[in-house]
């Protein structure tokens, strides 16, 4: 089960807005996509699962376990959504349905893909939430998105697209609308929940110190192109592009590690 | 938790949103009038209190009293009765267009925003431009073409109130469609299907409510004024607007008479309205919830959410 995206481009209106891109996501690798806004990182995690917005086009290839995704029915593609390929968005303030229940959204891929009933959805809702560390588990499922602080809405996000326990997880700056001592709680719990489901990871950030804390090996994006492509440790040590070396400068996360991962984001 | 507690709680939620829009003073108002007419309609079909077709010359213009309770007409008839038996009219007019301005609403709205820009564009133009015949306007000129009858109201009122649901509700369809958790609804798996029942039309759903009651309470007024010119029920029909007309050419004579008729349209549109307005807040959990747990911070320790 690994990813390989050879040569991916994204075009809109007939601007190329993703040139060229070439990486692999070996099994259980964990990889960063970084560059600076408007460098194609989000168009090109989308372009994955087939989700670009109108009007934009995808080509070249992405090979996902053998199988190409780029020019893939709908219909098939979305029986990988969510079952072998899960997304976690930036914004967890919009990334939840305002009106359903959190409950009823991390349970939602588990009823599509497993076809369980409502209920097996619903005590599979609750097993989840305790897997991110939502505290109260049993009660916080029947809660509305707005009753939750930021930090839980991105861990009730990350149960939404883990609940199928996919082999590639995708996470789009899941921790830039977050203040810095969450986004420590959440990147620890993504990277301990990636290590022990041995699931690969592809991590888009603008940041580099977030990605050196979560990622092995980094992909730099610029202008739609690869401009650098190394572990993160060479990344950090000896930047080669001009590109790194400003990302590297620019690095802005504190170096903040929770005493103990779970609790809760209550403070 | 067993799956049982869970479903005992999502039967609560949805008794919960009975109670919330109970909670709701409008809400509660719109619930009983709205629920008193239908019932008054159901009663009609049984009973009333005498044949409101029954002319009595001897018991013309009796005043409110025993046993005509809101007295009778300028034929004897039991005003009270005549009203009972309008409700059926009105009911039957308020629920017949809703049904129609639904399907044309929620369809024009989907072809509107869902499908091919060409597509889309076309039906919006063309919307934007039925919604500049007023309702009142072509249920005249139907009438006019093919005489007075009920379903001449029901089909105008329906098909410009569809119209002006879809006008609210395309716009409303492509924010939702645009927003991050329709496409991590995607991203879950839903094909289009699934997110248009799932998430697309419960998030369009407050604005549709207040959109379809004001339809109703517009066919109840299309119907009274229809037939008060003589182009909606038929003569022989039990009507409120019926009702009205005949009364009211005796109003500086026998000025009661005309209230009753007059007061039942009111309040049925008022209540109809208010209960519109009721749904829109009971549906949206941001705003009753907000509402909720204000009051219970006064009395309780508020649960930490950072």
């Amino acid at each position: 089960m690994s990813l390989q995206v050879r040569d991916l481009t994204v075009d809109i209106d007939g601007r190329r807005v993703v040139d060229g891109v070439s990486f692999d996501v070996p099994d259980g690798a964990r990889m960063g996509l970084i560059g600076e806004s408007g460098s194609g990182k989000s168009l090109t995690a989308l372009a994955v699962l087939g989700l670009l917005p109108d009007g934009a086009e995808a080509g070249g290839s992405v090979r996902w376990d053998g199988r190409e995704l780029v020019g893939m029915p709908d219909r098939e593609l979305a029986t990988l959504r969510g079952d072998e390929i899960g997304i976690v968005f930036q914004e967890p303030r919009t990334a939840l349905n305002p009106i359903r229940t959190i409950g009823r959204q991390i349970g939602e891929a588990v009823r599509i893909h497993e076809h369980a009933t409502r209920r097996e959805a619903a005590e599979r809702a609750v097993a989840e939430a305790a897997r991110v560390h939502l505290p109260d588990p049993d009660r916080i499922v029947a809660r509305y998105p707005h009753q939750l602080s930021g930090g839980q809405r991105q861990r009730a996000a990350i149960a939404m697209a883990l609940a199928c326990r996919p082999r590639l997880l995708i996470a789009d700056e899941p921790t830039t609308a977050l203040d810095v001592t969450i986004q420590a709680e959440v990147l620890e719990l993504l990277r301990s929940l990636v290590s022990d489901a041995g699931m690969s990871l592809v991590f888009i950030t603008h940041d580099l110190a977030v990605l050196s804390q979560i990622a092995t090996h980094g992909v730099v994006l610029e202008h739609g192109r690869v401009v650098e492509s190394a572990p993160v440790s060479t990344l950090l040590s000896a930047p080669a592009s001009p590109v790194t070396q400003g990302l590297l400068r620019d690095a802005t996360a504190t170096l903040w590690h929770p005493a103990a991962p779970g609790g809760g984001d209550a403070g | 938790m067993t799956g049982r507690q869970e479903g005992i709680r999502s039967a609560a939620r949805r008794q919960g949103r009975l109670r919330r829009l109970w909670a709701l003073s409008t809400g509660r108002f719109g619930l009983i009038v709205v629920a008193v007419v239908a019932l008054t309609a159901l009663l009609s079909l049984f009973w009333t209190p005498f044949d409101p077709a029954h002319v009595d010359i001897d018991a013309r213009w009796l005043p409110p009293g025993w046993p005509h309770l809101l007295g009778t007409d300028a034929a004897g008839r039991d005003i009270l009765s005549l009203i009972i038996a309008g409700a059926r009219t009105t009911v039957f007019v308020a629920v017949s267009s809703g049904v129609i301005a639904t399907v044309i609403g929620i369809a024009l709205a989907a072809l509107g925003a869902l499908t091919a820009r060409w597509l889309r564009e076309t039906v919006a133009v063309l919307v934007d431009i039925l919604i500049a015949f007023p309702v009142l306007l072509v249920a005249m000129m139907l009438a006019a073409i093919w005489g007075g009858s009920l379903w001449v109201v029901v089909w105008s009122v329906g098909i410009g109130f569809g119209v002006s649901i879809a006008r609210v509700t395309r716009p409303e369809l492509r924010r939702v469609l645009h927003t991050e958790f329709v496409l991590a609804g995607r991203a879950s798996g839903l094909t289009p299907a699934q997110n248009l029942r799932r998430h697309l039309l419960p998030n369009v759903a407050p604005v549709f409510f207040v959109q379809l009651s004001w339809a109703m309470a517009i066919a109840v007024l299309a119907e009274a004024g229809l037939s008060y010119l003589g182009l909606g029920a038929a003569v022989t029909d039990p009507s409120w607007g019926l009702l009205l007309k005949d009364l009211q050419q005796y109003l500086t004579v026998h000025p009661v008479a005309v209230l009753w008729p007059g007061l039942a349209i009111t309040l049925t549109v008022l209540g109809l309205n208010l209960l519109g307005d009721g749904l829109r807040e009971a549906t949206d959990p941001t705003l009753a919830r907000r509402r909720g747990r204000a009051r219970s911070a006064r009395t309780h320790q508020p649960e930490l959410t950072a």
